[in-house]
């Protein structure tokens, strides 16, 4: 087993080392990755709900739903808008 | 422009930006397998150099399209967090499953198929070509379930304590992957992929032609690629059907909308343009019946009764339903714990009526009604460019197999300004497909304007303007490397 996860590692290890063409795209898509996660996911996408507990993100999500949605509920199954 | 559409902008352009890497992996990853695969039976080192040259192109694109679908996922939580949280794992697990799928069978069939020249026996390598494409295609079919459910959302109910949509039962996750809107969309946008990957193969080919250069490889190359485009564009026009009659059962509005259809009814016209009807035509695409009743925008929002003799309500009762089913959900909120009794009829109201609940939200019964101008002209360009790649393709195909692209110059130009076209012909696609269930980010359930996070528009902007930069500036990095690796070309030796 440790044998062949070394050959795979080697696999990759020299797939890398020798590409000529290769070689500027492998840089792009590392500096793609770093535009991506570590200068726009940190500073421009933080999730709006993030901190947020389950219940809390229910909450929240609810609210925005009913948000116009406030009822009276008089206990006789029916409601009446409050505004 | 306020927050909602900025944020609607910046995710379409995203989407929009994916979508130009999408396609021609998937149409160039089916183009370099056929070409191994001849390379494996023939034996013929011809083909091999061939398939590597392809390779490095898909490569390119590959490259620098890589985790442009990662952005959305931000948008997602950022712009979109109402959302994102409404849909809870009906829309995660799809797209998980892709996330993992792909990491795992690109990671290491790609790595395969550019390392493992020369170190993995020829079939292996054949076979890890062809698992990158079968890879990338079960991706875009685990991204097509997610958007499927949002237009048609299949196998879900909704929970009021959690506020999230979730699997109804133990067999829901098979109707959302089995929902048949994801299945043609999966068909009709893979199959797509295949046409921009043979268009750009044939145009390709025809401008080392028009230089005079690889001329072999040329005419192989666009044997190839005609015939894998072709194939493409029969399977886009079968599931272009499918999806058409999917359109006129789970959204009417969409097929209303992109045929300009105010009023309805049998026998309806099919528009070519303004002006320009084709009896009786739409009756038959939409529904495969000429007496087939297809509703225009004024039947949908007054009410009318479908083919099968179903009522279906006006949009003004689907809104009262709506309210009905968003008032229900506030005091069974409110309740739940301090009445359990009344927070029960409550949730009893809100079951009845959810399947509107999302109509409770508008505003007025037009506001369901697509921009109608956008929608129409995307369908006319997406089915024109579309006829316009079969028929430059047919001729490809023609002129290869009779031998006669000598001083074709005229052709090959014209294939060279395919290459724009068959890109703004699948932006037209996802322009009909997204901008016509308008107002829905998930159809009946969910508004675009309920779905947004609270930001400002300003903070949107931002990011609108800086994704833009972002965007053109690494566009114009592939497009430099690619048109390099044109230019130096395959470095065939030819007889």
């Amino acid at each position: 087993m440790a044998g062949l996860l070394k050959n795979i590692g080697r696999f990759y290890r020299d797939g890398f080392k020798n590409q000529t063409w290769g070689r500027p795209l492998i840089w792009l898509v590392v500096l793609k990755f770093f535009i991506l996660f570590a200068i726009l996911r940190v500073f421009f996408f933080r999730p709006a709900l993030a901190g947020m507990t389950d219940a809390e993100k229910s909450e929240a999500v609810g609210e925005t739903l009913t948000r116009n949605h406030h009822m009276d509920h008089n206990n006789t199954g029916t409601y009446n808008l409050k505004d | 422009m306020d927050v909602v559409i900025w944020s609607r902008l910046q995710f379409a352009m995203t989407a929009a930006y994916h979508w130009l890497f999408v396609p021609l992996t998937l149409g160039l990853a089916l183009v370099m397998a056929v070409m191994e695969t001849l390379y494996v039976v023939k034996k013929d080192d011809f083909w091999r150099k061939t398939a590597q040259f392809w390779m490095k192109v898909f490569a390119i694109n590959f490259a620098v399209g890589i985790a442009t679908g990662i952005i959305l996922e931000f948008e997602f939580g950022t712009n979109w967090s109402n959302y994102s949280w409404f849909v809870g794992d009906m829309f995660g697990a799809p797209l998980a499953i892709e996330g993992i799928l792909a990491f795992f069978m690109e990671a290491t069939f790609f790595a395969v198929m550019f390392f493992g020249w020369d170190k993995v026996s020829k079939r292996f390598h054949l076979a890890s070509t062809w698992l990158t494409g079968i890879g990338a295609t079960i991706s875009a079919y685990w991204i097509l379930v997610a958007n499927g459910w949002m237009q048609n959302p299949v196998g879900t109910t909704f929970n009021p304590d959690t506020v999230r949509s979730e699997m109804a039962s133990a067999l829901a996750f098979w109707e959302v992957i089995s929902n048949p809107v994801a299945v043609s969309k999966f068909f009709h946008s893979v199959t797509s992929g295949w046409v921009t990957g043979g268009v750009f193969v044939v145009a390709v080919s025809g401008w080392y032609l028009l230089k005079g250069r690889e001329t072999q490889f040329a005419k192989k190359s666009m044997l190839i690629g005609a015939i894998v485009g072709l194939v493409g564009s029969a399977a886009v026009m079968l599931s272009g059907d499918s999806s058409g009659v999917h359109a006129a059962e789970f959204q009417p509005m969409k097929l209303a909308a992109a045929e300009g259809l105010e009023n309805g009814g049998r026998r309806a016209p099919f528009s070519i343009v303004p002006g320009v009807k084709i009896p009786g035509m739409l009756s038959i695409l939409a529904t495969h019946d000429l007496d087939g009743f297809v509703p225009g925008i004024n039947d949908i929002l007054n009410g009318y009764t479908d083919n099968d003799g179903n009522v279906i309500p006006s949009v003004a009762e689907k809104m009262e339903k709506g309210r009905k089913a968003l008032d229900a959900l506030a005091v069974y909120r409110e309740l739940r714990e301090s009445d359990p009794d009344s927070a029960a009829v409550a949730r009893a109201i809100l079951d009845e009526n959810v399947q509107y609940m999302g109509y409770g939200h508008l505003e007025k019964p037009e506001d369901v009604v697509p921009p109608v101008g956008v929608v129409f002209w995307s369908f006319r360009f997406m089915i024109g460019l579309g006829m316009l790649m079969a028929l430059m393709l047919l001729l490809a195909l023609w002129f290869v197999w009779k031998d006669k692209l000598e001083n074709k110059r005229w052709f090959f130009i014209a294939a060279l300004c395919c290459i724009p076209l068959v890109y703004i012909c699948g932006q037209c696609g996802w322009i009909v497909a997204e901008v016509g269930r308008q107002p829905w980010t998930i159809q009946g359930l969910l508004p675009v304007n309920v779905a947004i996070s609270s930001l400002s528009a300003g903070a949107v902007k931002t990011t609108f303007f800086l994704f833009l930069a972002i965007f053109a500036l690494f566009l114009f990095i592939e497009i430099r490397i690619m048109l390099g690796a044109i230019r130096k070309g395959p470095q065939i030796t030819e007889d």
